[in-house]
């Protein structure tokens, strides 16, 4: 038999279990990265087939606003795109653990609950880390490379990595809103919000309002500031949100985990409305 | 002592009403079966005895816990199987259940010695190290509820554990639910299945919706009590030559008092009797002295389809009746 220990639990107590279960969670999610492979693969496949068509296909009648090669200039973007992206995942995980009985599961067991979400992102973000080098590598293969030493690749990296753990906020968000279905179709929505940004084109070649729009899209600043410390070409000075890029590049994800974090936390208790 | 009270429980989603005032009381060491056809409530009232939801009205204790007001300590005590199984597909059985394991805090040893007697007790032990992907949907069930059992809960809640599964996986799990009982758990099953609710609990609880409104307890018994309750045993008779039955059916009418069904194809007459074994006697000799020939004659008790008639005024709706 069971001894239950009736004790009230410490904050602490708290804490070291919401770290244990969210420990047992994401090796969870990395054995099934590493039994179902396709599903990684496909992820990454999308970015990569993108490098080739723009890179390799629409390169050539490219043009980089202020000059250089649109192979340097499309990187960045890619890496931001493919981050941005991953919503996609944590949205569906998420939503089939709702729709099969995994999450009552959870949520009927005397378990950390705040480890079911810490579990999601840690392992989440251990994918995303493994699909930015893989990535990497890719942009390198096609002539892309840094410039300003390792420490701006770094910082850039970390960028990157978090505006993907912003985004898995948004998608656990997303993933309890919505129906397994439904989740996939998001894709529809979410696709030219990625697009309409400064991934491809600089906004300065778009329609004014769209350019603007595009300006000002979190995702563009990610972009550029990668751009910048990678010491890549395309980041042409005038607009405040270009100068300003890095700064934003921060603030855009940790506005949106203020905000989703709650959110997320609300829903998941209004789970049991 | 009852290691289960619900009082008043009332729950509306938007302008659905889902219960309407559930009252129910389950006895330690024993099996409750809510019966029910679908949209009566059943897993509405489930999922707030087990802290999935919230009720808007009325209380609930399981294994002397407020389910509102100590979540937590409910928690601890008891195992839910859901409609929706918890299996996770890419890990194999054993990982499952030594997952869930860590995740009762039971410590990485005692999760992998349970996950190991888990798999024992539940059949599983061949299929141990396959993932659970490959696993029949009766196996699976089993995986699910053997990862229910992982802390011997107090109380277990199975909602609808067979639904969709063949005879011979709706065994499995019968007798794998049989024996925890056996160990002291009590257990609280839905179910759509008369026979489910007949085979395994010892009491049984009706939980019906009228139009409009939500599901309510509408009696509460043993399975025989239950069957004592809506009106008794049927008189059964099938008689040799068709041209006999109005003879029969008159016969009939007259010594049990109540109104004859009759099946001309089948040239089988019903009825039902208050006294069973004078009533049969009596029509038997009656019959006899005007010669009809009487090819079977049988006292039945009613069954729950009936009982649910009578209780609800409704038929069990087909699509709520037993497909198998």
């Amino acid at each position: 038999m069971t001894v239950i220990d009736d004790t009230r639990p410490t904050l602490g107590y708290h804490l070291v279990w919401a770290f244990k279960d969210g420990w047992t969670i994401t090796t969870r999610g990395l054995v099934h990265w590493i039994r179902n492979p396709a599903v990684a693969i496909g992820g990454l496949l999308y970015p990569i087939v993108m490098v080739a068509l723009f890179g390799l296909v629409l390169g050539s009648a490219m043009t980089v606003e202020g000059g250089g090669d649109y192979a340097e200039f499309l990187m960045p973007g890619m890496f931001a795109q493919a981050m941005a992206n991953g919503v996609m995942g944590t949205m569906a995980v998420t939503s089939s653990d709702a729709s099969e009985g995994v999450t009552d599961r959870f949520r009927t067991m005397p378990m950390s609950q705040a480890g079911v979400v810490l579990g999601r992102s840690f392992s989440d973000i251990i994918n995303a880390a493994l699909e930015l080098i893989i990535l990497l590598g890719c942009g390198m293969a096609i002539g892309w490379s840094w410039h300003n030493g390792l420490d701006g690749a770094l910082a850039a990296a970390g960028l990157l990595l978090l505006l993907r753990f912003a985004m898995i906020w948004v998608g656990i968000y997303l993933g309890l809103l919505l129906k397994p279905e439904a989740a996939g179709a998001a894709w529809m929505v979410l696709f030219p919000l990625t697009m309409v940004a400064n991934t491809f084109v600089s906004p300065a070649q778009m329609p004014t309002w769209l350019g603007y729009v595009a300006e000002w899209n979190p995702l563009s600043a990610t972009v550029t500031a990668c751009r910048e410390l990678f010491g890549n070409p395309g980041v042409v000075d005038g607009s405040w949100a270009t100068d300003n890029a890095i700064v934003l590049a921060i603030a855009w994800p940790l506005v949106a985990f203020v905000v989703f974090l709650p959110l997320c936390m609300r829903k998941y208790r209004r789970l049991s409305r | 002592m009852h290691a289960l009270v619900a009082d008043g429980l009332r729950k509306t989603f938007g302008k659905t009403e889902a219960l309407a005032g559930f009252d129910l009381r389950v006895k330690e060491g024993t099996v409750c079966g809510l019966l029910g056809p679908n949209g009566s409530g059943k897993t509405t009232a489930i999922r707030i005895m087990a802290t999935l939801l919230r009720a808007d009205g009325g209380s609930a204790r399981v294994a002397g816990f407020d389910v509102a007001r100590r979540p937590g300590e409910v928690r601890r005590r008891i195992g839910l199987t859901g409609q929706s199984t918890a299996v996770d597909e890419i890990l194999t059985g054993r990982e499952n259940l030594e997952m869930w394991g860590l995740l009762y805090h039971i410590g990485k040893k005692r999760a992998r010695r349970r996950a190991g007697e888990l798999l024992d007790q539940f059949g599983l032990t061949d299929a141990a190290d396959r993932r659970a992907k490959h696993y029949s949907g009766g196996m699976r069930r089993r995986l699910d509820l053997a990862t229910s059992l992982i802390l011997a809960p107090r109380v277990l809640f199975l909602d609808e554990p067979t639904t969709g599964m063949d005879p011979r996986n709706r065994n499995e799990v019968w007798s794998a639910v049989r024996s925890l009982v056996d160990e002291g758990t009590t257990v609280l099953l839905t179910t759509q299945y008369l026979d489910e609710a007949d085979q395994l609990a010892d009491r049984i609880a009706v939980l019906a919706a009228l139009p409009g409104a939500g599901g309510r307890i509408v009696a509460e018994d043993t399975p025989d009590g239950l069957k004592a309750m809506i009106g008794g045993d049927q008189i059964d008779l099938v008689v040799r030559d068709a041209g006999a039955i109005d003879a029969a059916a008159k016969t009939l009418a007259r010594v049990t008092g109540s109104e004859v069904d009759i099946e001309p194809d089948e040239r089988r007459l019903r009825a039902p009797a208050r006294d069973r074994i004078g009533v049969l006697t009596t029509v038997l000799r009656d019959l006899e002295e005007q010669n009809v020939e009487v090819e079977d004659v049988a006292l039945r008790r009613p069954t729950l389809d009936e009982a649910f008639l009578r209780l609800t005024g409704q038929h069990i709706p087909d699509d709520a009746k037993e497909t198998r």
